[in-house]
Formats: structure tokens, C-alpha cells, sequence
């Protein structure tokens, strides 16, 4: 037993970064996975490791459940060291990078972040990233799988002005769960003044630290980034809270599912337009009256008239899981495809997400699931199917 | 009866021309939290190395190969209502399905308990 069966892909077995041709800078792209900052350290708590967008991860530590149920109560520690963490600055740098995203670099106030997306010409999604304005310049933050890519994308499509700097000296940690802050901010005193999507420069010790208030998980929390060097230690103190555990790529993505947040090469892809994909939102609304990014013409006609098909969530009766790859039927047509699906511990039953033909994406719509040859009844759902928990600014607390 | 295993962690318990299923401790720890297990059903023919059942962590679906062929006659009703009971108990009440050996010289090359710990030894 244990041959993965071919048609669901999992996280363990990823494809590894794909190989770019630039030559403009450096790109070291491994073949076999590297060894992250935190490698030792998984290790030693007893993480099972897999191949993981190019990179050594740790998928589990305890259990998948656990994990996941643990970060929904208290607060869990990711290591996401493999995503790209990049400084862009120049001399026109708004202007520049508008030509490639749909969000309003120029209205980002410093300490402010986006969630924004790396267009192709035809409009086309080539990878979700976060965009934040800091003292430097916009500290972006890029999938791993697609890093390499992107960092030559840019590189091609941004003027000589413009210097993309790759902090590969840095790890990324989350710290994700309704008790984050209070484990924080006992190490890192003022954390707890940023709201959600507000982002800042601290100091532990004399380390310096660029702490988001976002991350993946749909719960409060903060994306931390650290010298590679002083990562273990850091994680160390912080699982020394009581609130706090680490948590592996499992629950990762099993939370996102019920956060209804897509992962790009699942759900996204340069197949699929910003409207399709459900994220209008990350089309600003000054960038809809004036265009000028990527498959504008495309995009803004779609916003304006619906697009031919839509990612949504789906709920599963029963409980067979339903994966990425089951074919969607409303009676014999096929009307859409899962592109994510798993058991969602929070919900305790199968969800997934994927895309469905226009007609049949309103929520409440029976569709089935095909599954080993078997229908199975699903329910189209808004996402998310698990509420967010976000420290918004101006919301009751 | 006799216990036997395979090389893809299922143990066989064999009494007469009649056989129970069913993945090892050592497997279960390796797939995580089980989910779902879907069983075959009473009266399905499996050969031996086809596909038997398939069972479903939060991650990712595995198949379970058939160790031996013949005639399923019952899969575990209580996986369908508790499917935690195969990482609870997988060598006991987590069994995924019993069936009638058709040629019982199949169980010759299987592991006898012995064997098959020093086989998980050297994993």
C-alpha cells in the first residue's frame, strides 16, 4: 500500500522549483531540495520532513489534526522560510511595478501591505504575493514554488532603475492563532499596535525584525521576518510560550482550505484571470478606472460582466474526501473541476474549492463530485467556509 | 490462526481458507490521521497485488493492494462511522475487510511477526 494515488496530488509530492533561464542575476536553482535555515530544528521536535517547493518542509510534527485544530484555539508556529522575501527600490519604483500588478502601489502608505498579483500579459495569474511598503522600499513577499520566476520576471519587466534585492539571508516565520499576539508581543513588546495588514520594524535584542499582522491561516496572526541566523533561537522562545506549538505545511494547507485562500499552482494559475480566481478585491479602485496593468482590457471586462467561470467553495456530504483533480457534473455535463479538497478539521467533514462554469456558481447549487468513479453530492459555498478572524482596524473587538 | 504481513505494511490473520486485512501500526503512524477508508464491498474478487481499498488521511489517498486473492466477504462496517479506529487500533478493531483465500500457497513468501519487525527495523 502507500502508492500515492497519481491523480490527487499532494503536498508531499510538489513539483520542485522550476528552472529559469535568465542569466541577469544569480539564480541557484537546486535540484535536489536544500536544507532551510530551521532544518536542525524541525528535526529535533520531531518533524517528518518532505520535498517541498524545491526545499527540505516539515509537513508534520504531532499530527495534521492536532496541528490544525491547535492554531485554531491557540497559536501555531510556521516555518515559511521557502517563500521569497524581496526588496524592490528605485527611483520610480510605483510607477514601474503598476505595469505588473493590478493593486495601487502608489496610494500604499509606509507600513501598509497589499495582497496583489503578478500578471501576465493576457491577465493571466503568475503568482499571489504580499506588497508592503517599507523604509527601504516595497518588501515583497513571493511563493516559493514560483520564486525564481518571479524574481526574473521582474527582473525582465522592470526598468534598470529598479534593484530587486533577494533577502536570502532571512528566514520567514507566521505565528498564526487567536493567542499569537499575546505570545508575541511578551518577546516583542508593541506588536499588538498593528492591525491587520499593517506592518513594522522591531527589535529583539539587537536583531532587527519586519513583522507583518497577515498570514494564511484566516486567524490572527504575524508573518516575522528574521536573520537566518537567529531563527532558531527566536523559534525556541516562542515555543517556549504556552500558547505556542509548531505546526507543519499539513495544517498549512488544510487551514487555508477552510479559509477559503487559494494556493497558487492548485487554484491559481497563469490559466486563470484575477476575476475567475475570485479576487476582484485585488484590483484597486483606482486601477479599474485607469487600466494600465496586464490583461486590463480582459480583466476590467470581466469585473464589469462576470467572468465565465468562478472559484468557489464546496461543501461534501458524506465523508469521502473529494481532492484536487474530481471532475464537477451538474446531471452529465461537466460544469467545473476541485482544484483543493481535503477533510477540514474545523468543519469535521470533507470541503474543497474549485472552479465552476458561471451558471452553476451561486451558492446553494447541488453539483456532484466524481470521485473512483463514484458521484458524490457537493454544495456550492461563499468563501470562506470557515469565518475569518482578522484584527481589523475599525472593527469591534 | 496465523498472522502474516507484507512488505506494504498489511497483516493477514488466517484462519483455515479464511483471511482478515488490515494495515500495520508501523503504517498507520505513517499516513497520520485517517479520515476515510473506503472497504470492499462483500462478494468482490481481488488478486492478489490489485487494488483492494484505499485509505484517506487529511493529506492525501493511498490504495491498499490486495495480499493474497479471493472472494471479499465482509469490509469493516465500523471504519465508515469512525475511521480514527485505523490509527487507534489498526491491528484490532481498525481491520479493513475479511475475504475466502483462493489459493492459500500465496501466504508462502508473506512475514511471520518476527520478520516483519526487523523488516520496519530497517526502514
Amino acid at each position: 500500500m502507500h502508492r500515492q494515488k497519481a491523480t490527487h496530488r499532494s503536498l508531499e509530492h510538489a513539483e520542485p522549483t522550476l528552472v529559469s533561464d535568465t542569466n541577469e542575476i544569480d539564480i541557484d536553482t537546486p535540484d535536489a531540495p536544500l536544507a532551510l535555515p530551521l532544518d536542525a530544528w524541525h528535526r529535533a521536535r520531531g518533524a517528518r520532513m518532505v520535498p517541498f517547493a524545491g526545499y527540505e518542509m516539515p509537513i508534520q510534527y504531532e499530527g495534521i489534526m492536532a496541528e490544525h485544530l491547535w492554531t485554531r484555539e491557540s497559536a501555531g508556529l510556521f516555518d515559511v522560510s521557502h517563500m521569497g522575501q524581496l526588496i524592490l527600490s528605485g527611483d520610480g519604483l510605483d510607477a514601474a511595478l503598476e505595469q505588473l500588478v493590478p493593486g495601487d502601489i502608489a496610494a500604499l502608505a509606509e507600513g501598509k501591505q497589499r495582497y496583489s498579483l503578478l500578471l501576465a500579459e493576457d491577465g493571466g495569474i503568475l503568482d499571489d504575493l504580499m506588497i508592503t511598503r517599507a523604509p527601504m522600499g516595497l518588501y515583497v513577499v513571493v511563493n516559493g514554488a514560483v520564486k525564481w520566476d518571479d524574481i526574473a520576471h521582474l527582473r525582465e519587466f522592470l526598468p534598470d532603475e529598479i534593484t530587486i534585492f533577494h533577502m536570502e539571508d532571512r528566514a520567514l516565520l507566521a505565528l498564526q492563532g487567536p493567542k499569537a499576539v499575546d505570545a508575541l508581543k511578551r518577546i516583542v513588546p508593541g506588536v499588538d499596535t498593528l492591525f491587520f495588514m499593517e506592518a513594522g520594524s522591531f527589535f529583539w535584542g539587537l536583531e532587527p525584525l519586519w513583522i507583518s499582522r497577515s498570514g494564511y491561516t484566516g486567524e490572527d496572526g504575524f508573518e516575522i521576518s528574521i536573520p537566518a541566523d537567529f531563527a532558531a533561537e527566536f523559534a525556541d522562545l516562542l515555543c517556549k510560550e504556552p500558547e505556542v506549538k509548531p505546526i507543519g505545511l499539513g495544517a498549512r494547507d488544510s487551514l487555508r482550505l477552510e479559509a477559503g485562500l487559494p494556493l497558487y499552482g492548485h487554484d491559481l494559475d497563469p490559466a486563470t484571470d484575477p476575476i475567475e480566481g475570485d479576487l476582484s478585491f485585488a484590483i484597486s479602485k483606482r486601477r479599474r478606472t485607469e487600466g494600465g496593468f496586464p490583461g486590463s482590457d480582459r480583466i476590467l471586462k470581466a469585473l464589469a460582466h462576470g467572468a465565465a467561470r468562478k472559484r468557489v467553495g464546496l461543501s461534501v456530504e458524506g465523508k469521502m474526501p473529494v481532492r484536487e483533480g474530481a471532475l464537477l457534473f451538474a446531471g452529465a455535463d461537466v460544469v467545473g473541476e476541485v482544484t483543493s479538497g481535503g477533510f477540514a478539521p474545523t468543519v469535521n467533514a470533507p470541503i474543497a474549492m474549485g472552479y465552476v462554469a458561471a451558471a452553476h456558481a451561486a451558492p446553494g447549487t447541488k453539483l456532484e463530485a466524481e470521485v473512483r468513479g463514484k458521484r458524490l453530492p457537493v454544495t456550492v459555498m461563499a468563501l470562506p467556509l470557515v469565518p475569518h478572524r482578522y484584527h481589523r482596524k475599525g472593527a469591534a473587538q | 490462526m496465523t498472522r502474516y504481513f507484507t512488505d506494504e505494511h498489511e497483516w493477514i490473520d488466517v484462519d483455515g481458507s479464511s483471511a482478515t486485512v488490515g494495515i500495520t501500526d508501523y503504517a498507520q503512524g505513517q499516513l497520520g490521521d485517517i479520515v476515510f477508508v473506503e472497504t470492499p464491498e462483500a462478494g468482490k474478487s481481488l488478486s492478489k497485488g490489485g487494488d483492494a481499498a484505499v485509505v484517506e488521511s487529511v493529506k492525501a489517498a493511498s490504495d491498499v493492494y490486495a495480499p493474497v486473492s479471493g472472494t471479499v466477504t465482509e469490509g469493516n462496517p465500523a471504519l465508515a462511522d469512525d475511521p480514527a479506529l485505523v490509527n487507534s487500533d489498526p491491528e484490532g478493531k481498525g481491520w479493513f475487510f475479511k475475504l475466502t483465500l483462493s489459493d492459500p500457497t500465496e501466504l508462502d513468501g508473506l512475514m511471520d511477526t518476527d520478520a516483519y519487525k526487523a523488516f520496519v527495523a530497517g526502514l
